[in-house]
């Protein structure tokens, strides 16, 4: 992805940070400048989410881009936060764990570089909320 | 609103064409539909190209004045052409927007083409521009390949509904036994369901040959107001409907993610444009990209209910002896689908369906036949009606 790109949504990617309408009360991750629902009646404001959720549904990528080659084989799924929207995103867990239904929390992850003197493409990622914590370092 | 008819049909051969170029395919197929329909090129008012990504297969735009200049329509006509793009949906929407051209009387004779040449890329590339058809930055972005965006509304289908893993296979062994009698197929071989159970996994439950392939090829089809079209041809084939829908571009945001609401609202509009119901369709292409599309297809165009997918092909309900008759051409899965070119080429097999000039796979005695053409995970559905 180019740099800019990436660079304009990073605090809301590495925080999480959507989108809450206060006329209709929905909320939206990614963000969104006008509420669909509303449009123009709508009142759009920032809002960083609780981080919590659960699967909807998951697959496990085994032919992936160049860029994620190294982590094959990932589990990728749909999240369903808890106030409601729902979110593409690698879930941090064996593809045997991988679960729907399953509690979810956000954690901080690498996605992906652009070679060694590039970016490095951070995000958010989910965890099985059962899990002990760990700081994650061969998780990537 | 005036009705329109299509007159003359051709596509190439589908497959892997190293040999052959981008506007070569594209002057064969239109030229095999010029000649079809029996007209003579000075007679053609317009042209519409379907075109999902010439920019990044062949490095190329403006893929519409390219072609006009090469199939002669610039030079001396210089008839007006225009590229129309909707990822894998862009061939059905150009036959789409050649309806509106002639129906609303601006024009009378106006060819729809499709065409894609996918192989002059590596593979790696490839599915990178088809993954360019959903969220790039916020699907994209976390390693969703398009693959796995299918295998997530597999998944998910197959959890709610209690669909298996065979009910998917048999879906490819279907349509490998439709290829296999359409000598323009990418793959004219049969397969058994153990197969695809033993091909290796892309992304679960989608094994390789649960996917479509990457394809070149083109197809063309040349519409002509209804109330002209027996001077061109003794056999026209009407359009009853033709229509659109579209919905979040990403799967996550949908409302359910293992329905395409597009291809509801464009299923619906068309059936009631048309004046009949789902029962009434003796023979449909649909938009199978993945085993589990044709699967939710089934559903979405009110073949069955929501959730009975897996039971039609389990039933042989689609097989091309049975009810109703789905892919006979082999689908994208066996005939190939060249992105593009796809829509087209599902509306000139199903022209040649209702003409009973589709030879070893011909339904017996289709008249109403349905075309179903889908953009990325299903934000754009193009729903066309066809009828002797």
């Amino acid at each position: 992805m180019p740099v800019p790109r990436f660079w304009r949504k990073i605090r809301h990617r590495y925080n999480l940070i959507g989108s809450v309408c206060r006329n209709c009360g929905t909320y939206y991750y990614p963000p969104r400048n006008l509420c669909p629902t509303c449009r123009r009646a709508g009142k759009m404001e920032e809002y960083q989410f609780k981080g919590t959720g659960k699967v909807v549904s998951y697959t496990v990528i085994r032919t992936p881009p160049d860029q994620f080659q190294e982590l094959k084989p990932y589990v990728l799924g749909i999240v369903e936060l808890d106030e409601g929207p729902r979110v593409t995103s690698q879930i941090i867990c064996d593809p045997e764990e991988a679960k729907i239904g399953m509690r979810v929390r956000q954690v901080f992850r690498k996605y992906t570089e652009d070679g060694e003197d590039g970016v490095i493409y951070y995000g958010t990622k989910f965890e099985p909320e059962d899990e002990e914590y760990d700081s994650g370092g061969d998780n990537l | 609103m005036r009705d329109v008819a299509i007159i003359g049909v051709g596509y190439t051969k589908f497959g892997e064409m190293w040999g052959r170029s981008f506007r070569d395919i594209m002057i064969e197929a239109g030229l095999e539909a010029i000649t079809d329909a029996g007209i003579e090129g000075r007679e053609i008012d317009a042209m519409y190209v379907g075109n999902m990504s010439g920019g990044r297969f062949i490095a190329q735009e403006h893929v519409s004045a390219l072609i006009a200049d090469y199939s002669g329509f610039a030079r001396d006509f210089h008839i007006p052409a225009t590229r129309v793009e909707a990822a894998c949906a862009s061939g059905g929407l150009a036959v789409r927007e050649a309806y509106i051209n002639v129906a609303s009387g601006l024009h009378d004779i106006v060819v729809a083409a499709g065409v894609e040449k996918m192989t002059d890329i590596g593979t790696e590339m490839t599915a990178d521009v088809l993954a360019s058809a959903s969220d790039r930055e916020w699907e994209g972005f976390s390693g969703a390949t398009f693959p796995g965006l299918y295998a997530l509304i597999a998944n998910y289908h197959m959890h709610r509904y209690g669909t298996t893993r065979e009910d998917l296979a048999e879906v490819s062994v279907k349509n490998h036994n439709n290829g296999s009698l359409n000598p323009k197929a990418q793959f004219r071989n049969r397969i058994s369901i153990e197969t695809v159970l033993n091909s290796p996994l892309v992304a679960d439950p989608l094994r390789l040959y649960d996917c479509s392939p990457i394809t070149d090829g083109a197809a063309a089809v040349i519409l002509a107001p209804a109330e002209v079209a027996k001077k061109y041809t003794d056999t026209p084939v009407y359009i009853k409907a033709s229509a659109q829908a579209s919905d979040t571009i990403a799967l996550h945001d949908r409302r359910d993610i293992a329905t395409l609401d597009a291809t509801v609202f464009a299923s619906k509009r068309a059936y009631k444009q048309a004046g009949i119901k789902p029962t009434d369709v003796d023979v449909a292409e649909v938009h199978d990209c993945f085993t589990i599309a044709e699967i939710v297809a089934y559903e979405d165009l009110g073949f069955c209910r929501k959730g009975e997918g897996g039971m039609l092909i389990r039933e042989g309900v689609t097989a091309i002896d049975g009810d109703i008759p789905v892919n006979p051409s082999g689908g994208l899965k066996a005939c190939g689908h060249p992105v593009g070119a796809t829509g087209v080429k599902q509306v000139a097999e199903v022209v040649l369906q209702l003409r009973g000039d589709a030879g070893k796979r011909q339904v017996d005695g289709a008249e109403i036949g349905l075309t179903h053409n889908v953009g990325g995970t299903g934000a754009t559905a193009v729903v066309h009606i066809l009828s002797r």
